[in-house]
């Protein structure tokens, strides 16, 4: 068996990225850091870009992100058929770069969210949920500012067609359309989705449902 | 030639703008009536080399599209003068 290694792709600001690296390596993964001004990703399998606020989310989050070196590579990579999975942040910078349809706007409510919320699995056709049954509950937490998913009413229909929605909220925290908290790549292997699951990985967190979407995303490298 | 860009960025409409919204409320607990219809939006100038003001104008609506606005979220206008 080749070992497989995941890259972590780290702008200035990301912040989930060690908690990513420290979950992929209870699973036995290998795993390695991408600086974002580097456009060579080294060989790696499968793609990770964690939360945090890249480059300061200056302008708007990702939009500084998308012009990366790396972010070159990543299209590539996405183009290609591998898996690429964007969490929080790295959902952000997945739209602003084109490879995910739609965009995160201000949470309806005016406020920060940071809570656990209960998603349902909708699609099991993408790289970060296949090994989970559709209908599914999962218990992860949110913390965002920018997450209220938002596309245009044609765009909406053709995820929904498509089989493209990933997760939905079952109690819309932030008024995305359709309750959307990930999407997929028409192909699938590209997943964007604002909880994160790397903080629900221990039961010490209180869930340990995160691990699915890591366990699929691995099966899928 | 020398020219001075200005761009605006505003939110499309229908587009939840809670910045508007908050400054909006403050406006009417300070007391002042008829004042409605607040929107926070974004101004960002450079100035730009171009050898006329069309170039310029193509120049930085490329920039304004590309990199500081987001078609899904987002309307811009571009304004460009002689420095």
């Amino acid at each position: 068996m080749i070992a497989e290694t995941v890259g972590i792709v780290v702008f200035p600001g990301s912040n989930c990225e060690y908690d990513v690296a420290s979950v992929l390596g209870n699973l036995g993964v290998q795993t390695q850091f991408i600086w974002h001004g580097q456009a060579d990703l080294g060989g790696v399998s499968g793609i990770v870009l964690p939360g945090g606020f890249a480059h300061g989310d200056y302008l708007r989050p990702g939009a500084i992100a998308r012009f990366s070196p790396v972010m070159s590579s990543v299209a590539e990579f996405a183009k290609s058929g591998r898996s690429v999975l964007g969490i929080c942040n790295g959902f952000q910078v997945l739209t602003e770069a084109g490879l995910l349809p739609g965009a995160l706007q201000k949470n309806s409510m005016l406020k920060f969210l940071c809570k656990e919320v209960e998603l349902e699995v909708v699609s099991t056709r993408s790289a970060a949920t296949s090994l989970s049954q559709s209908g599914q509950i999962l218990r992860l937490p949110v913390n965002h500012f920018e997450g209220n998913y938002t596309c245009h009413i044609d765009t909406l229909n053709e995820l929904e067609a498509n089989d493209q929605v990933v997760l939905r909220y079952i109690e819309n925290p932030n008024g995305s359309m359709n309750s959307i908290a990930g999407v997929s790549s028409k192909e699938g292997n590209v997943v964007g989705m604002m909880p994160h699951p790397e903080r629900a990985c221990d039961d010490l967190l209180g869930s340990v449902d995160g691990l699915q979407i890591f366990k699929s995303f691995l099966a899928n490298l | 030639m020398r020219f001075q860009a200005k761009v605006q960025v505003w939110l499309r409409p229908g587009i939840a703008d809670p910045q508007g919204h908050t400054v909006s409320e403050a406006i009417n607990a300070l007391g002042y009536s008829g004042v409605s219809g607040v929107r926070m939006g974004k101004v960002i100038s450079f100035a730009v080399e171009a050898d006329s003001k069309e170039i310029a104008n193509e120049k930085v609506s490329e920039i304004a599209s590309s990199l500081l606005s987001n078609p899904v979220l987002e309307d811009v206008i571009v304004e460009i003068s002689e420095d």
